[in-house]
Order: structure tokens, then sequence, then C-alpha cells
């Protein structure tokens, strides 16, 4: 256990040594502090029966820059230590494979939660200023990065994927990036069909990211996305773990 | 130490090594020798459980390395050709970071780095980035994280590739001294190297090992044993033939134009064809200003163990 803290801990400042990081940080904090200008400005318009955290959580800008950041962050994990051949004092020392796999991937969800923190700071100044609440309940605030977190669990795992494929973080941010849009483009399907009551409609609904959003954003802690995406994080990371492993034999 | 039974790896297309097997034994330093593509790099990469064989086994002090990868590999220091490292870690933060996933337990992780930075004289980079080191100075954090963990057997690939005089003699001072506590296996191309610090020598081409000896008795076994040079004035004279008619003298090479030529005889293994040729001189008036043997080194071995046709 204590060589997966000591990767991981490698892993986690590996972020901030390299000026990715930083620029990731940056635009993520521009884009979803302009999105939050934005929805209260529009409701400042007019009435509207939704809360202030409620709009943050499902404007088309906050999906926009949600999809991209996962190549950013994911796509160097393994791309990079297979073109440095890191990955060879990497795997003669003492370590085995899962522990690499598992601590690249929290490494990288704990780049994603301190992405997210500065967020919180948003509904904090717009209670001190506004004074009313920015969301209807505290549960509110809880379903949304709660579904922040099982979405960003998902993702993050297919990005790990991604870039264990491959040597060229280009590549490897170009699948995940693909892979992420088109999983995440098959719950918008859903509005395109017109057959209003077809079965495929409500089973496209099922992995709708914006609707699950919708509901837990509302408060409603609904378990089903969250067996969808435990289960989708550890079939993924489980995949990524065997082509680590069968890396060797393909030398 | 190493014990290597039948190893083979076969790469889509061609066999790097076939059938290999070789002791190590503790404390010795064995030296690893070959052309380039000669399937050094790969032995090395599967004693280091980077890759597994294609089939034979291999352990290290006693463990498997496919079957107890982990304890295998916690024996060993292993320093990778061309020394791959983490170019945006600073060199403390690399060797601790090192010395931590080897192992080395908490309260002894300063003690260590610090010994192996002495040793590997790191001291006036400790706080540089290793992106900003130059190719010595990484090759030195190389050898110091395979050390840091107070490893049995170093396994170096090429350790002084890449380095310049100085820096060689420094680390060949510093492998020999390594070697008092440490079983050492290391490959390079600088044969006088080898000379200096193995106590036994592999030469290994085309994937097989084709002599495992003490450099001692390698020199004595070959067939040309060094050469002799004489330099003389020999008017109109055919010198080559002349020469090549002494007994013991495997082939002559002239060189050099004017009234003086050199030539550089390559000799059977204990003959000493120096009176005959001075007879030969005398006989037929030729002027001589040198006549020297060299003695055979580990290059002439290698000459002839991995390109017959040109010894």
């Amino acid at each position: 256990m204590r060589k997966f803290f000591v990767l991981l801990s490698r892993e986690i400042r590996s972020y901030f040594y390299s000026p990715i990081a930083y620029v990731v940080l940056v635009f993520f904090l521009v884009v979803s502090g302009v999105d939050f200008y934005f929805q209260i400005s529009f409701m400042n318009q007019r009435p509207v029966s939704y809360s202030v955290q409620e709009a943050f959580f499902n404007s088309v800008f906050f999906w926009f820059a949600f999809v991209l950041i996962f190549p950013l962050i994911t796509m160097r994990l393994f791309a990079e230590e297979f073109k440095l051949g890191t990955i060879e004092p990497l795997m003669t020392a003492p370590v085995r494979d899962w522990q690499v796999v598992l601590a690249k991937f929290f490494g990288a969800l704990f780049f994603y939660i301190v992405l997210w923190v500065p967020t919180l700071l948003f509904f904090a100044l717009f209670q001190a200023i506004a004074h009313q609440p920015a969301a209807n309940s505290t549960g509110a605030y809880f379903g949304a990065y709660l579904m922040l977190l099982l979405l960003g669990m998902f993702y993050i795992a297919i990005g790990c994927f991604a870039s264990v494929l491959t040597k060229n973080q280009i590549v490897a941010a170009i699948i995940s990036f693909c892979t992420i849009t088109l999983l995440f483009f098959l719950g918008l399907v859903q509005f395109i069909l017109l057959d209003v009551s077809s079965t495929t409609r409500q089973l496209l609904g099922y992995f709708s990211a914006i609707e699950q959003m919708g509901t837990l954003s509302r408060g409603e802690i609904d378990t089903r996305p969250m067996v969808l995406y435990i289960s989708g994080t550890i079939l993924v990371l489980a995949l990524t773990h065997q082509i680590f492993q069968s890396r060797k034999w393909r030398l | 130490m190493i014990k290597v039974e039948n190893l083979t790896k076969r790469y889509a297309g061609h066999t790097a090594i076939r059938d290999l097997s070789f002791e190590v034994g503790k404390g010795e330093i064995m030296g690893f020798l070959g052309p380039n593509g000669a399937g050094k790099s790969t032995t090395m990469r599967i004693l280091s459980s980077f890759m597994p064989p294609t089939s034979g086994r291999a352990s290290i002090a006693g463990f498997d390395i496919f079957e107890q990868s982990l304890q295998a590999r916690a024996r060993l220091g292993y320093m990778p050709e061309n020394v791959p490292l983490y170019n945006d870690m600073r060199v403390n933060e690399y060797l601790n970071y090192r010395a931590a996933l080897k192992g080395v337990p908490h309260r002894r992780i300063a003690e260590r780095v610090g010994d192996v930075k002495e040793l590997c004289g790191l001291r006036e980079v400790e706080k540089k980035l290793i992106g900003t080191l130059s190719k010595g100075y990484r090759q030195r954090v190389g050898l110091a994280d395979a050390l840091v963990h107070e490893p049995e057997l170093l396994i170096l690939d090429e350790p002084t590739i890449g380095l310049d005089p100085n820096q060689i003699r420094q680390v060949r001072e510093l492998i020999r001294n390594l070697g008092k506590q440490h079983t050492i296996l290391l490959s390079t191309h600088i044969l006088p190297e080898v000379e200096m610090t193995c106590s036994r020598v592999i030469i290994i081409n085309r994937g097989r090992i084709e002599a495992c000896d003490t450099p001692e008795n390698l020199l004595g076994q070959i067939r040309t044993a060094g050469g002799v040079t004489v330099e003389a004035r020999i008017g109109a004279d055919d010198g080559v033939e002349a020469l090549k008619k002494i007994r013991g003298v495997r082939d002559v090479v002239a060189d050099g134009d004017g009234e003086w030529k050199v030539f550089t005889l390559r000799v059977e293994a204990e003959i000493d064809v120096r009176e005959e040729v001075y007879r030969l001189a005398a006989q037929r008036g030729w002027t001589l200003r040198e006549l020297s043997q060299r003695r055979a080194t580990l290059e002439d071995v290698f000459v002839e163990i991995t390109h017959p046709d040109v010894a």
C-alpha cells in the first residue's frame, strides 16, 4: 500500500510540475466563471423556475468545457512514460502493474477534484452578495457534485485507457476526446428522435449525462447513474490494466 | 547471484537471443560484450523483469524473475541504456521518490539518498531539474537511482556511453569500488574498460554466447596474439611477400609511401617472430627503424570472435 501512495504522490505532483495543469486550471476557471456570470445575468432579465445552481450545472457552456478537460488531464498519463522510456525504470522497480494504473487514475481524479473546488466559491459569493440561496436545498449541491464525481471517474478511466494504447500524447488525446464526446452525445440522440414513445429513446435516456445531471442537480439522488458510472469505471480500468500488462508481451 | 538457463527471446520476425545460459557468482563483476544488436540490452531487460523471455528461465538471488518478479526486482538495481528520467523533477526529489518506491524504510531515505549523492558526485546538482543536467550528470543520477536501495546486484546497460574520458575514468573507478560489495553485470563497447574492471567476460554475438571466461584466459585462447610492427627502408624489394614467408606470420599489411614502409604483422600466439624479421632484414640489407610487438588485447579477442573472417 505504501508504494501505491508513493506513486500517487508523484502523479499528483507531476501535474503541478508541468505547465499543462496551470493552463487547464485557468481555462476552466475562465469558462466556468463566464458561464456563471451569463447564467445570472440571464436570470436577472426574467423570472425563471430554476435556481442559480441548477442553471450553472446544466448550461451548454458548462458541458462544452466539461468534455474538453478530460483529454487534457489524461493524455500524458501513460503515453509520456512510454515516449520518454521512463516506464523502464518504473516497471523494473518492485511495483505491481495495478498499483501504477490505480495511482495514475487517482492522481488524475485528484487533479479533477481540485479543478472543481473553486466553483464552490461562486455559490458562496452569490449568497453573500445577493442574500438569497443559490440552490433550492443543500442536497442539490450534493447531487450535482456527486454527478460530477461519477462522470469524472468514468471519463478519466476512459482517458487512462486511451493513454495506455499509444506512446503519442496527441493520439491519446484524440482517442479519449472522440470516445467521451460520442458517449456524451449518445445521450443527446433522444432529443433528435421524433418517435416520442419509443423504447430506444427511453433506453438512450438512461445514458444521458445531461438528463442525469438534471435529476441530480435538483437534489434527487438517483442510484442508477451511480451503478452505471462506478461499474463503467471499474470495467474500463480493468481493461486498462490488461492492456498495460500485455505491453511487456508485445515489446 | 544470477542464474540463466536456456533463455530465448523472439521478436516478431527475428530472434534476439537464443538459448543463453550463464551464471554470475556473488561478488563478481561480469562484463557483457557484443556488437550492436547482439542481444545485450534484451538480456538485461529480461533479467530486470522489464519483459518476459519467450522461453527459458532466469533467477536472481534465487528468485525466479517471472514467478517471483517482485522479490527479484527488490534485489537488483538496474540502469537502463540512455537513462530515461523524469525531466521535470529535481535530483533530490527524484532520488527520494525512487528510494521510497524501492522500499527503503522512511527513516533511512535521507541517509541513503545522501550516501548515493556523495558516491556519485551529485552534491552540486542536487537542487537542479533533471531536464537541465548534462549527459554525464544524468548518467550519474541513473547510477545513484540503481544504488539507492542497496541492491545485491547491479545491472548496468552501457554505463559509460556518452561520457567524456574523465567521466569514464570516474565511473570505472566507481564500478570497481562498488564491485567490492555488489555483484555487477555491465555491458559496454569500451573494451579496455572491461579488461580493467571485470573479473569475467561474456562475449555475445547474434544472440548466442561465443565466449565466457576471465579476460586473461580469453587472451590466452585466441589464435592471433597481437601484432608486430616493422618500419623499414627496403628499396625495391617486395617486403610483404618476404615477411609472409616467416613462420608464425598470418597476415601482413603494408602502409606508407616513399622510402619508409610500415608493415603490420598479425602473428600466431606464442611465437615471437621478431628475431626472424631482424634476420630477414639483415640478409636483404633493409634498414630497420622500428621493430616492436604489441600484446593482444580484448579488442583482438572481440574482433576474432565476432568477425572471424576479418581475423
